[in-house]
C-alpha cells in the first residue's frame, strides 16, 4: 500500500484550491458523512418496503414483521461486526461460514439437550472459534499471508473437518437455550439486543481505546503505523480473534433457533460474502483504515429490510440475488464517486481490488 | 546541541555518504544543499533513525546516541518532516499527531484532551484555523505539512529536519512555513533545512553545508556566500567526455512536434518545437513540471489549453493509446511500475505495446525483437526470462525495445538512465544517436546535468511549471542551475 505521498504536483493543486491556513475560518464539514447516506438509503428502503408490503395487504410496521426483520438482522449483524474489524485492520475473513457451522455443532454437542451444560457449551464453542481466529491472526501477521488467502485456507480446513466428522445435523440445544432465539422485549428480540450491546462495545473499542486507534492506523498504512512505534501485529490478531469469536456467537444463535447444530448452516447462509457486502455497503474501504460499525449495521439493516420486502412480494430467489447485487454495486459506486470528488489527486490510494491483486503478486 | 561527525553510509557497495560532519545549534537554521544524489536525504535519514550509519558518531547534548528506529530519534528530540508525509489520510488531524501515544484517562483514549492539545499545538505554531477533527485527506498539502510539523513539535523536538518543505507549496503557503520556522527557532529549536531553492536558503539559513557526490564540499555562514559561489560549490566538476558524438549526417529536419501555449494543471503556457533528428534536453528541478509536460504530450495528463501539432497536423492526444497510435513513445522514469510487467517474459514485454495498439503487426515485430535486443546487447538467459530477474540496465533496454517496435517518430524519455550501470548508459546514449540519425525526434527529461548537456542539441529549462528559458549546446551546469533555480549569477559565472 502506498504511503500518503506528497507529490510535486500538489503545489498547483493546493494553489487552485486557494486555501490559506492563515486567517481562514474552520472549514465546514462535508455536508453528509458516508454513514449519514447509508441511513438515508436505509430510510428509503424502509419507505419503499412499507409501500410494497402495503400493496400486499400487509403492515410493514407490525410487531411481527419488525421483530422478524430484527431477528434476521442479528445473525448477519454479529458476523458483520467482526468482518468490519478485520477489514478495518486491512485483512479479510472468508472463513466465517465454517466457523459458524463448527460453533453450532460444538455448542450443540456439548449441551446435548441438557440445560446444565449450556455454560460449558457456549464457552467451548466460543473458545474453539477464538482459537481459529488466533491461528488466522498469526498466519496474517507472523507469516505475512494476506487475510484473503489465510482465511480461504483455514476455511477449507474447517469445512473439510466438518465434512468428515459430521454427516448431518448433530447435537441439540436445551429448551432454556432455545429461548434466546425466540424471547423478545417488546418488539426487540433478545438476540438483536445482545448484538447491539456488542456493537456498542466494539464502537467504544474503536473510538476510545488505543487498540482501536491502532487498528485504524495499521489498516490505513502499516508502514506509517510501524514508524509511529505501533506494534502492528497486535491489532490485526485481536481483530481476527474477535471476528471468529463473533462468528462463533452467530453459530450459537443459529443453534438456539434451529435447536440442532448443522455442518452446512454457515455456508448455506453465505455469511462470508454477505458480511463483506454489508461492510462495504456500510461505507468501509475494502483496503482498510476507514469505516465504522454504525455504517456496517446500516448495511446489514438494508439487507434485512430488502429481504423481508422481497419475501412478502414473493420475489423469485434468483431475482432476489440480482437485486442485492445491484444494491451493493450501486452503493459502492456512489461512495467512490463522492470520495473522488472530495479527494485531492495526490492520494493515490489503491482500491480494494488493486490491493488484493498487489498482495497476490 | 547536535554534532554528527564522520557519517558514512553505503547501499549495496555504493557509497552514498562519505565522512560527512554537521553541527546544529539551538535557534539556528542550518541549510543543506547539493544536487540530486548528493546525499542530503541520506544524511537526514541517518539523523532520523530511518537508516543506520556504517560509521560515524552522533552526539546530542554531549551524549553519544545511536538510533535503530525513528521512534528512538523522536524520543531524543530529533524529528523529521519528510517529503513523503507519514500521515493517515482517513484519520483526523488530532489522531495523526498523537498516533501511537494517544492520551488516556481511565484506560480509555481521552479524545477531548487529544483535541485540546492539538489545538494548543497548532496555536503555538500560529495556525488557529485548522480544526483538529478534520480528516487529513481533505487538507491541502500546506495544511498536511503543518500537521507533520505539529507532530514533530508534539514530540518535544529540539531538532527538526525538513526535506524540501517548500517543494510542493504555493507561494502564499511558503510564507506560512517561514513564519512557523521563525516561531520554532524563537523557542530554541534547531532546524536542518534541505532545499533546492537558493533564494529561500539565503533568506532562512544562518549557515550552509554543501554536499556533492556524498561528500562535504564546504560549510560556511550564509553571510560569507552568495548565490553564484554556492552554485559553484554545488556543481564543481567538468563534464566527462562520456557522451558519443552525433552520427555523421544528423541534421535537424522537418518539424515533428509543436506545442503552443499548452497547459494541463501542472504545467502552463509551454511553447516548444521539436524537429526530426534533434535531441532536446528538458532540465529543471524536481517538481518543476518536466514529467508532467511529457505526460501532457503523451495524453496521460492531457493538455487542457493550447495547441499541439504532430508532423504538421493539429492533434489532441487524450489518452496514451491515442499517443501510441500517432507513433509517440514514452520511456517513463519509473520502469518497474510503469514501464514493464515485471513477472512477464522479455518477449511479452517487448511486444506489449504493439500487441495492444497495433495487433496486426505483432508477428512482424516478434521476428524483429531478437535482433533489436541483441543490437542493444541485452544479456539474458533467453526471451522467456522474466524481466524482474534482469539488471536495471537490461530492463531499460527491454523498455526501449518495447517502444522501438512501434517505429516511433517522437520519443519522450524521462530519466532514461536512472539507476542503470555505466555500460548500459552508454548503450542508451548510442541508441539515442542512432534514432535521431533515422529522423526520430527525442525530448529527454533528466536530472543528470552532465547528461543533459552532453546529449542535447538544445536545452530547455523548466521552473514552476513553465519554461524558464532555452540554452544552446555546450552551456554550463551553472547556467542550467541558474535558470532552474531562478538564481541570479554574477557575470563571471554566467
Amino acid at each position: 500500500m502506498k504511503t500518503l505521498t506528497r507529490s510535486h504536483r500538489s503545489g498547483t493543486d493546493a494553489a487552485s484550491q486557494g486555501s490559506s491556513i492563515g486567517g481562514r475560518p474552520p472549514r465546514s464539514r462535508a455536508p453528509m458523512t458516508t454513514t449519514g447516506i447509508i441511513y438515508v438509503v436505509l430510510a428509503l428502503v424502509v419507505v419503499v418496503g412499507a409501500v410494497l408490503t402495503a400493496t400486499q395487504g400487509r403492515n410493514f410496521f407490525s410487531v411481527t414483521n419488525i421483530s422478524a426483520i430484527l431477528t434476521a438482522l442479528s445473525v448477519l449483524g454479529f458476523i458483520s461486526i467482526g468482518q468490519t474489524l478485520v477489514i478495518l485492520a486491512g485483512s479479510l475473513d472468508l472463513s466465517v461460514p465454517y466457523v459458524v457451522s463448527l460453533s453450532s455443532l460444538v455448542g450443540g454437542g456439548v449441551m446435548a439437550g441438557r440445560s446444565e451444560n449450556i455454560v460449558q457449551g457456549v464457552a467451548l464453542a466460543l473458545l474453539v472459534s477464538a482459537g481459529i481466529g488466533l491461528v488466522i491472526g498469526l498466519l496474517v501477521t507472523v507469516l505475512d499471508v494476506h487475510g484473503f488467502v489465510a482465511t480461504l485456507g483455514i476455511g477449507l480446513v474447517v469445512s473439510g473437518y466438518l465434512a468428515v466428522n459430521y454427516q448431518g445435523s448433530s447435537g441439540s440445544a436445551p429448551r432454556d437455550f432455545r429461548l434466546i432465539g425466540i424471547t423478545r422485549i417488546g418488539i426487540l428480540p433478545i438476540s438483536t439486543l445482545i448484538m447491539l450491546v456488542i456493537a456498542a462495545l466494539v464502537i467504544v473499542l474503536l473510538r476510545r481505546t488505543r487498540l482501536g486507534h491502532h487498528l485504524y492506523a495499521v489498516g490505513g498504512n502499516r508502514e506509517v503505523a510501524r514508524m509511529s512505534g505501533i506494534r502492528t501485529a497486535t491489532p490485526v490478531i485481536v481483530a481476527h480473534v474477535l471476528c471468529s469469536t463473533l462468528a462463533g456467537m452467530a453459530g450459537l444463535l443459529l443453534l438456539a433457533r434451529l435447536s440442532v447444530g448443522s455442518p452446512t448452516i454457515g455456508s448455506q447462509g453465505r455469511y462470508d460474502l454477505l458480511s463483506i457486502a454489508a461492510v462495504v455497503l456500510g461505507g468501509s474501504l475494502l483496503a482498510g483504515g476507514k469505516g465504522s460499525i454504525l455504517g456496517t449495521l446500516g448495511g446489514v439493516a438494508i439487507f434485512a429490510v430488502l429481504d423481508s420486502t422481497m419475501d412478502v412480494m414473493s420475489v423469485n430467489a434468483f431475482i432476489q440475488d440480482v437485486i442485492r447485487g445491484l444494491v451493493i454495486v450501486l452503493a459502492v459506486a456512489v461512495y467512490a464517486r463522492r470520495s473522488m470528488a472530495r479527494r485531492p489527486a495526490r492520494f493515490d490510494r489503491p482500491t480494494g481490488v488493486k490491493a488484493v491483486l498487489k498482495e497476490a503478486q | 546541541m547536535l554534532t554528527a561527525s564522520g557519517m558514512t553510509k553505503s547501499f549495496l557497495g555504493h557509497t552514498v555518504l562519505a565522512d560527512v560532519s554537521i553541527e546544529m545549534f539551538p535557534g539556528r537554521v542550518h541549510g543543506l544543499v547539493g544536487e540530486n544524489g548528493a546525499g542530503k536525504s541520506t544524511l537526514m535519514k541517518l539523523l532520523a533513525g530511518v537508516h543506520q550509519p556504517d560509521s560515524g558518531r552522533l552526539v546530542i547534548d554531549g551524549e553519544e546516541r545511536t538510533f535503530s528506529h525513528p521512534v528512538q530519534a523522536q524520543h531524543a528530540g530529533v524529528s523529521t518532516v519528510f517529503q513523503e508525509f507519514n500521515l493517515l489520510p482517513e484519520r483526523t488531524v488530532a489522531e495523526n499527531i498523537w498516533i501511537g501515544r494517544e492520551p488516556r484517562r481511565g484506560g480509555l483514549v481521552d479524545t477531548g484532551r487529544m483535541r485540546r492539545d492539538t489545538a494548543e499545538l497548532l496555536e503555538g505554531l500560529g495556525v488557529q484555523a485548522l480544526d483538529p477533527a478534520t480528516v487529513v485527506r481533505s487538507l491541502s498539502v500546506a495544511e498536511q505539512q503543518v500537521v507533520e510539523i505539529a507532530k514533530a513539535v508534539s514530540h518535544d523536538a529540539r531538532i527538526i529536519s525538513m526535506d524540501e518543505p517548500t517543494a510542493a507549496l504555493a507561494d502564499h503557503e511558503v510564507e506560512l512555513l517561514y513564519s512557523i520556522i521563525a516561531r520554532l527557532t524563537g523557542r530554541g529549536v534547531a532546524i536542518l533545512y534541505v532545499s533546492h531553492r537558493l533564494k529561500e536558503i539565503f533568506r532562512l539559513c544562518d549557515e550552509i553545508t554543501v554536499l556533492k557526490d556524498g561528500r562535504l564540499v564546504t560549510h560556511q555562514p550564509t553571510t560569507e556566500l552568495d548565490e553564484a559561489s554556492l552554485v559553484r560549490h554545488m556543481v564543481g566538476r567538468s563534464i566527462e567526455s562520456f557522451f558519443p558524438d552525433p552520427l555523421p549526417g544528423t541534421e535537424p529536419g522537418e518539424t515533428r512536434l509543436v506545442l503552443e501555449g499548452v497547459g494541463n494543471g501542472y504545467v502552463d503556457d509551454v511553447t516548444l518545437t521539436l524537429r526530426a533528428g534533434e535531441i532536446v534536453g528538458l532540465a529543471g528541478l524536481q517538481g518543476s513540471g518536466r514529467t508532467e509536460l511529457l505526460e501532457g504530450v503523451f495524453g496521460v495528463q492531457p493538455f487542457t489549453r493550447g495547441r499541439m501539432e504532430l508532423d504538421g497536423r493539429d492533434t489532441h492526444v487524450r489518452s496514451a493509446r491515442a499517443a501510441v497510435r500517432q507513433r509517440l513513445a514514452f520511456i517513463t522514469e519509473d520502469r518497474k511500475a510503469k514501464g514493464l510487467a515485471l513477472n512477464q517474459s522479455i518477449l511479452d514485454n517487448a511486444l506489449g505495446v504493439v500487441r495492444a495498439v497495433f495487433p496486426g503487426t505483432t508477428e512482424r515485430s516478434r521476428k524483429e525483437v531478437p535482433g533489436v535486443l541483441s543490437s542493444l546487447e541485452v544479456s539474458a538467459r533467453g526471451l522467456d526470462q522474466e524481466v524482474q530477474y534482469l539488471s536495471g540496465g537490461n530492463q531499460q533496454k527491454v523498455v526501449l525495445t518495447r517502444w522501438l517496435s512501434i517505429a516511433p517518430r517522437v520519443v519522450l524519455m524521462d530519466e532514461p538512465t536512472r539507476g542503470i550501470d555505466v555500460g548500459a548508459k552508454h548503450a542508451v546514449y548510442e541508441l539515442m544517436r542512432r534514432l535521431v540519425a533515422d529522423g526520430v525526434a527525442i525530448l529527454m527529461v533528466s536530472s543528470e546535468l552532465p547528461e543533459v548537456i552532453g546529449m542535447s542539441d538544445r536545452i530547455l529549462v523548466m521552473r514552476d511549471g513553465r519554461l524558464a528559458g532555452e540554452l544552446p549546446p555546450g552551456s554550463t551546469e551553472e547556467q542550467v542551475l541558474a535558470l532552474a533555480t531562478g538564481a541570479e549569477l554574477t557575470e563571471d559565472v554566467a
